[in-house]
């Protein structure tokens, strides 16, 4: 997206509704609490030193330029970078006050309770029915398969459109409707938190929206991390908001991934606290 | 036409040697290709000359005849048995060993140690014919006999680094993105490789054993030591040494009578006519799985 960089300094972005819903900061439970996260690929740092809580039942969107670390901040959310062989991390990630990089944490029990999203629809090449029947049944949830596939289609707002053909492959379906499968295949598994990596960034604004529209549904149920490129679509389905950025190189020439305002996405909007937030929201810079 | 030359003079830089050396190389290059392709065409022409009118349906269903210069219909029925069990057999142990070794190698291990294992299969792919053989006499022949299944045994450590590097070929083109979409839901390794990996991997899996068999079925050396002294009856168990195709080639080739040359030209044939077969089928096999798995990336 290439934002065009508007006369007046004033945040362009419409901030949406959700924020009616935040509780304030007493009443909200704390999911993850991170604490000084440090993570490198080989030589590569990517993030460097981030501290933040992450509510239950909000949706928290991280924004930032390319390159700053989103991704790999998420994954380290479920453990998804032990798949990098060369990836190393610092620091705490304590979910519900366990730490998931201690030792002895089984990844493989974490992702259970910690549900991902890709950027790009992944949906298995199998049937509908099947890419939603198969993590319940790897996971022995196995009574009421065909009601909690239903469940699940209903949940991601897809039922209705593919419940006369379940038994065909899951490739048929359109980008959009892949990427909800996706989702309804990441919620039939009953996990705790969702963590969605640039969902929408390979689908129509149509598309986009209605995934949108299914957080908003779903977040009373599950607790949504989301990486966005897109500001807009941040300022409309996060109830809080991360801002990351680059840091300025280091004396290698390495520059890594810091945080650098973490507030109510009203707030980052509207009257940022950091001067590089507001060139960021005010599209001066990314 | 003049101004042309200017522009791009004929034989700057040495363009016209250059040019010269370039199309002289084409030609060698060429010539190697069509030679190579020549050899296979002149054996196949040669072999099916000589052996193509020994091919009938007694071939196929009698056993030798006991006494050499009859009329008598005789076939190699008790060869082509001992073949297809040996090689059953082999492809039966072959098949779990080496895709299992594919998956540890593609899905489990570190990289440094695939790496070794890789290069372990590929020095065990290199072993001559003769010295598995050897190996697989000395370790159960001489203890137990000859019999099929040493055969096969002996066959099936030739089948296994093929089968491996074929499965671990089509595992690695698995998009990363199915497994993490399996992973994120919190499955286990083992039964995301069950349940998502390997079913996108059958065609090459199967291409990869295609290739195999045809492989060994032509194979001589390991069968001499392994089960070679056998009768002309037609039998079916594993556990006595079983005639086979390539060993029987071999010794009709010996013999004094004409007929028995005419049959193993004929034997040959067949044994030519299967591995051109089971190559193809295995192309096409692996043509269509790739088709398959580009379809969702």
């Amino acid at each position: 997206m290439i934002a065009t960089v508007p006369a007046d300094p004033q945040p362009r972005v419409d901030v949406a509704t959700p924020q009616a819903t935040l509780p304030p900061p007493e009443r909200r439970e704390t999911v993850f609490e991170i604490r000084g996260l440090t993570a490198s690929y080989g030589a590569t740092p990517a993030l460097s030193d981030v501290g933040m809580q992450i509510y239950e039942n909000l949706v928290t969107a991280v924004i930032g330029p390319s390159g700053c670390g989103k991704s790999t901040f998420i994954r380290c959310l479920n453990r998804m970078n032990d798949l990098v062989p060369s990836f190393r991390s610092e620091g705490e990630v304590l979910y519900h006050g366990v730490d998931l990089l201690g030792a002895g944490v089984d990844p493989v029990a974490v992702r259970r309770r910690i549900g991902m999203v890709f950027q790009k629809p992944n949906p298995f090449p199998k049937s509908i029915y099947d890419n939603v029947a198969f993590g319940l049944r790897a996971l022995g949830m196995k009574d009421d398969l065909d009601g909690r596939v239903e469940h699940a289609l209903r949940q991601a707002a897809l039922w209705d459109e593919v419940s006369g053909r379940l038994k065909t492959s899951a490739l048929e379906l359109s980008g959009g409707q892949q990427q909800r499968l996706c989702i309804a295949r990441a919620i039939a598994v009953e996990p705790d938190v969702v963590l969605l990596d640039e969902p929408a960034s390979a689908l129509d604004p149509i598309a986009t929206s209605s995934i949108e529209d299914l957080m908003h549904g779903l977040k009373r149920d599950y607790t949504f991390v989301i990486v966005t490129h897109n500001m807009q679509q941040a300022a409309r389905v996060a109830d809080m908001t991360a801002f990351f950025s680059l840091s300025t190189a280091d004396e290698r020439g390495h520059r890594s991934g810091i945080l650098v305002e973490y507030e109510s996405t009203q707030r980052v909007f509207t009257t940022p606290a950091d001067r590089r937030t507001e060139d960021y929201v005010t599209g001066r810079f990314g | 036409m003049s101004a042309h030359r200017d522009v791009l003079p004929v034989n700057a830089d040495g363009l016209r040697r250059r040019r010269a050396v370039n199309r002289l190389m084409e030609a060698i290059a060429t010539l190697a290709a069509f030679a190579a392709v020549g050899v296979l065409a002149i054996m196949v022409i040669s072999v099916a000359r000589r052996g193509g009118a020994a091919i009938n349906f007694s071939l196929f269903t009698k056993t030798p005849h006991p006494f050499s210069f009859t009329n008598e219909p005789s076939g190699l029925a008790n060869a082509f048995a001992g073949t297809f069990v040996i090689v059953g057999f082999a492809t039966a142990i072959a098949v779990p060993v080496g895709v299992l070794s594919a998956i540890y190698l593609a899905e489990f291990a570190r990289a440094r140690v695939a790496f070794a294992i890789a290069l372990a299969l590929d020095v065990l792919n290199g072993v001559p014919a003769i010295v598995v053989g050897i190996f697989v006499f000395a370790l159960i022949v001489l203890h137990h006999g000859q019999s099929a299944l040493a055969g096969s045994f002996a066959l099936s450590i030739l089948m296994i680094p093929l089968i491996a590097r074929a499965t671990q070929e089509v595992l690695a083109l698995v998009p990363q993105t199915t497994r993490e979409a399996s992973l994120g839901l919190g499955v286990s390794r083992w039964r995301t490789t069950l349940g998502v990996v390997l079913p996108q991997t059958v065609g090459g899996i199967v291409t990869g054993t295609t290739l195999a068999v045809a492989r060994v079925a032509g194979e001589t050396a390991p069968l001499l030591f392994t089960s070679s002294i056998v009768g002309d009856k037609l039998q079916w168990s594993p556990h006595q040494a079983l005639a086979s195709i390539p060993l029987k080639i071999f010794e009709y080739s010996e013999s004094p009578d004409p007929k028995d040359h005419a049959q193993a030209w004929a034997a040959a044939l067949v044994l030519i006519g299967f591995v051109l077969v089971a190559s193809l089928t295995a192309r096409a096999l692996a043509a269509r799985s790739r088709r398959r798995m580009g379809l969702h990336r």
